[in-house]
């Protein structure tokens, strides 16, 4: 026994410890109005983890309402462990991206690797064979060695657990910027394959049944982590590191092919995994998702500690655990099934009509709340909202170009920025073949895996430009939608849907809660307009260090089908001879580019525009032409503009170059940052065909057999001339040589 | 013929295997659990990629205390194919069915990339379907494929013709003697740190792995009368 004196419900009133879990003077009270009493130790440990930001989205529900959630073939909108759409034949995408950004701040393996087993988790407990994982990094510039060693770190991590469970990373994207340096961000992204009939659900469903434990054992690690998750960082986050969980991934591996084999037995229920705050999260959701209740004996939760309090175990956030419910009397059905892969499955308590949590511990009635108040009734906050000073001035900034001396060093110093230049340092440490589908593998605009057994594939990307957010969050946002769409058309794709992960600094702030707001607005019209529903994500709010927030930083996650293996496109050059054209018309916007920032050093000004109409438009003239075998490669103009473009589009060929004139402003026509542009190449005896259908687009030059790029003006003024293998070294070597 | 895929906890590439023997070969493939104690009835025994154990402790080193691995080296004794790729490697070396060790990667990190081989010897049961000399491209995904051995073994390799494959160009891992793949004395026992299931159909990249399979059931068909 315990030799500390029980904290009584009226001490943690008149010492007012619930503050110190999180919950606020108004959210105690209303506690105590549902429960006509005080709440008891543990009972305010479940409400104030409950109630905390992470599980509840108290502050940002009111902004999630904004998104359309709903399209013909969305199967499971938000709210699941995962999101999933229909993909015809019976089979369907699970999938859906997830933050671990404080965890990964103080103890970056762990945090990214623990991250990365939750979304895995979010996806097999649907039911889902996870296929491929995919994750979105920021970090502070590569040039600060706190800032290389949670890069590393985090990377090992990703690795680390992907690897070893055997789900292929093959996709991401990595931004550096200062803003990022004392609170990196992880977002992680896992996408599974189901057929119809395996879909499950996480309620508890049907009075007298089983609530069963199954995976690893709990021990005190992540304790509180859900909370720690909805604070800022600062000096005193060093203390929170035992909120940081312990992954194991060999672990995860065995309760993942478990649960593949335990959905296909009718005696399964329902089944939920226990991510942020654990046992008290996934028992009082299921039940509540239900319309039932859940009663639960403490004494036979597998622990690998003693001497554990009911609130230890309920707030524990130990890895590799799910808690499942299934028919009264097939127990020991289950218990055998999970026996075969060495793992416990325990028998903890059973489902309840009376739709209250319930919790025995040591003979003791230890807490007895309502399911629905905790998973459903805590409070929405309204926040008032704030547009920060510097957005008007912004706004009425003019767009101008640059008048550059050199462009052959200006693309060469581009290409070697961390965020444009080559990722292999990162992906390289990927097994992103195993489970052998992979057939765009990490580099290009998106990656593309096969569905064995069919002629289809899916193309997968996430992205977010967070400068363009920082300047405009409406534009910003529906940027981050168009170039995730572009980048799955180019793919070979027709864009399916979207995840998202919505990390932004302290919504208690005005101006931060005006990012979020408008963000929204933004991606919201843009999913749409390009009919891309969200089905599901994560809120990461409170993402700042000593006051200062990251720029607000929606990354949105895509999935796309392709109909037609022989539609998967790439970004590189195919062919000599094959002509280049770019669809869209350039402008002069630098504001939030890559050269903006290596030039001035921070960025300013209003963010280049985006019509969506004009969007759609063209990703319909490239998937088109695409399909009808009139590309042969294809590629998004992004970071770095027209010429970075070009540039990649050759890096992945032996011995190509290019040829390639431009018009109008020079620097613009290099390098601005126009939206809604694709580069494409055509074999020259497709190009009637395919000028007809893509009519937005331009020649611009072609594939040549020497490994130079020229780019002349309408004067045929040179002004790149540029050894490819040299733009390529400059590409390639950058994050290696940063590193050292 | 008829390949049992090994599964230990932990495995991951089994069910690659799998496909690439039924879908690419075209042959029979079944998967066997690490706690079965039989073998028979296999023509050849294949140890898959992945973290058997976690890996915990040293590649390989739990599995070779597994119920299955006393009959992977009885079916080696009995003269069968047995070809373990990555972390089927690893076990091979710590059930001692192979000479040598493995160390992490010169660069201490994991990679994963597509690497070229050199077949250095085309007269084994799994590489008579290959030209002597023949550059292949088969992917390599692993932490600990440093291969290492003292000079005695070394040289014991070498006369016996035992190095199969090596790293063409590139050393990834800082293998001794850019070592990829190994046999042991008789012949009959592959490891490999490439993997070849990998690389079975060009949609992927490569298909030059799918020689590797064919060789084995090329060598067992001479040895065998089929019947129908």
């Amino acid at each position: 026994m315990s030799l500390l004196l029980e904290t009584t419900p009226e001490m943690i009133k008149s010492e007012r410890i619930y503050s110190q879990m999180g919950l606020s003077d108004q959210e105690f009270a209303k506690v105590e109005e549902i429960l006509g009493r005080l709440p008891n130790y543990t009972e305010t440990g479940l409400f104030s983890v409950m109630w905390s930001e992470h599980c509840s989205y108290k502050n940002s529900k009111p902004v999630l309402k904004k998104f359309p959630v709903t399209g013909e073939k969305v199967l499971q909108g938000p709210g699941e462990g995962a999101g999933i759409v229909d993909i015809g034949d019976n089979q369907a995408v699970v999938f859906k991206i997830e933050s671990h950004n404080h965890p990964s701040a103080i103890e970056p393996y762990q945090g990214a690797a623990t991250g990365v087993g939750g979304i895995i988790r979010d996806v097999f407990s649907m039911g889902a064979r996870p296929i491929a994982l995919l994750n979105s990094l920021r970090f502070g510039e590569l040039t600060n060695s706190r800032v290389k060693y949670l890069f590393k770190e985090v990377v090992a991590g990703i690795a680390g657990y992907g690897n070893c469970i055997g789900i292929p990373t093959v996709g991401g994207e990595i931004q550096f910027d200062p803003s990022y340096e004392g609170n990196p961000l992880v977002n992680a992204m896992c996408v599974g394959l189901i057929n119809h009939e395996d879909i499950k659900k996480g309620q508890a469903h049907g009075a007298g049944n089983t609530v069963m434990y199954v995976g690893a054992k709990t021990g005190r690690d992540g304790i509180h982590g859900a909370t720690f998750a909805s604070e800022e960082l600062s000096e005193a986050s060093e203390e929170k590191r035992p909120a940081v969980q312990v992954g194991d991934p060999f672990m995860e591996k065995l309760l993942l092919e478990a649960c593949l084999e335990l959905i296909q037995s009718d005696a399964l229920v329902g089944i939920q995994d226990m991510g942020a705050a654990g046992l008290a999260s996934s028992s009082a959701e299921m039940a509540s998702k239900a319309g039932s209740g859940i009663e639960m004996n403490l004494d036979f939760i597998p622990q690998r500690e003693t001497g554990m309090t009911a609130y230890e175990m309920m707030l524990s956030e130990s890895q590799e655990r799910m808690l499942i419910v299934v028919k009264q009397g097939r127990e020991q059905e289950i218990v055998d099934l999970f026996s075969k892969y060495g793992l416990e499955a325990v028998s903890v308590g059973k489902v309840t009509d009376d739709k209250n949590l319930t919790l025995y511990h040591d003979g003791e009635l230890v807490a007895k709340v309502p399911a629905d108040a905790l998973a459903e009734e805590a409070p929405v906050y309204y926040k008032p909202s704030r547009e920060p000073l510097y957005f008007q001035e912004f706004q009425q900034m003019e767009n101008k170009s640059y008048r550059l001396h050199d462009y052959n060093a200006t693309l060469k110093q581009l290409l070697s920025q961390p965020t444009i230049s080559s990722k292999e340092w990162v992906y390289d440490q990927y097994d992103y073949m195993v489970q052998t589908n992979t057939v765009v593998v990490p580099g290009s605009d998106a990656a593309v895996i096969r569905i064995r057994d069919t002629n289809k594939a899916l193309a997968m990307t996430t992205d977010c430009n967070s400068r363009y957010l920082y300047l405009d969050p409406e534009t910003g946002g529906k940027i981050a939608v168009a170039e995730a769409a572009r980048n799955i058309v180019c793919s070979g794709g027709e864009p399916l849907a979207i995840t998202d992960c919505l990390n932004f600094g302290n919504p208690e702030k005005p101006e931060i809660f005006w990012q979020i707001e408008k963000a929204a607005d933004g991606m919201s019209e843009a999913c749409r307009v390009l009919s891309t529903p969200v089905i599901g994500g994560n809120v990461s709010l409170y993402n700042e260090t000593n006051g200062v927030a990251v720029y607000p930083t929606p990354v949105v996650g895509m999935v796309g089908l392709i109909e037609d293996i022989n539609h998967v496109t790439t970004q590189t050059f195919k062919n000599a001879g094959d002509l280049i054209y770019v669809v869209g018309e350039t402008n002069i916007e630098f504001a939030g580019s890559e050269l903006q920032k290596m030039i001035e050093g921070r960025i300013f000004g209003k963010a280049p525009s985006l019509d969506l109409e004009v969007e759609k438009t063209r990703q319909a003239q490239v998937l088109a032409a695409i399909k009808n075998g009139l590309i042969a490669s294809a590629h998004d103009v992004a970071e770095g503009g027209l010429a970075v473009a070009i540039a990649e589009s050759l890096f992945g060929t032996e011995d190509f170059g290019a040829e390639v004139k431009v018009t109008g402003d020079e620097a613009a026509a290099l390098f601005s940052e126009t939206q809604s542009r694709f580069l494409v190449s055509v074999n020259p005896e497709h190009r009637g065909a395919f000028e007809e259908m893509a009519v937005d687009a331009t020649l611009i030059g072609k594939v040549t057999n020497s490994r130079v790029l020229t780019v002349v003006n309408e004067k045929n003024d040179q002004l790149v001339h540029a050894d490819v293998s040299e733009l390529y070294e400059a590409w390639k070597g950058a994050i290696p040589c940063l590193l050292k | 013929m008829k390949f049992a895929v090994i599964v230990f906890p932990g495995s991951n590439c089994d069910s690659d295997m799998y496909h690439a023997i039924k879908d690419e070969l075209g042959e029979e493939a079944e998967f066997v659990w690490h706690t079965e104690d039989s073998l028979d009835g296999y023509d050849g025994i294949l140890l898959p990629g992945g973290f058997s154990y976690g890996d915990y402790l040293r590649s390989g080193a739990i599995a070779r205390f597994s119920n299955v691995t006393s009959e992977v080296i009885k079916a080696a004794e009995a003269g069968k194919p047995v070809l373990g790729v990555c972390n089927g490697f690893q076990v091979l070396l710590e059930a001692g069915l192979l000479p040598g060790a493995m160390r992490r990667n010169k660069d201490l990190k994991f990679i994963c990339r597509p690497a070229n081989l050199k077949v250095e010897n085309n007269e084994t049961m799994f590489t008579n379907a290959y030209e002597q000399g023949e550059v292949i491209s088969v992917p390599i995904a692993h932490g600990e494929g440093n291969y290492y051995c003292d000079e005695k073994t070394l040289e014991e390799l070498k006369q016996n013709n035992q190095i199969v494959f090596s790293y063409h160009g590139e050393n990834p891992n800082g293998s001794l003697e850019d070592i990829a793949g190994i046999t042991n004395k008789s012949g009959n026992v592959l490891g490999m740190m490439p993997h070849p299931e990998r690389a079975v159909d060009s949609l992927l990249g490569s298909a030059d792995g799918l020689k590797l399979f064919q060789s084995i059931v090329k060598s067992w068909r001479g040895s065998h009368v089929v019947t129908a």
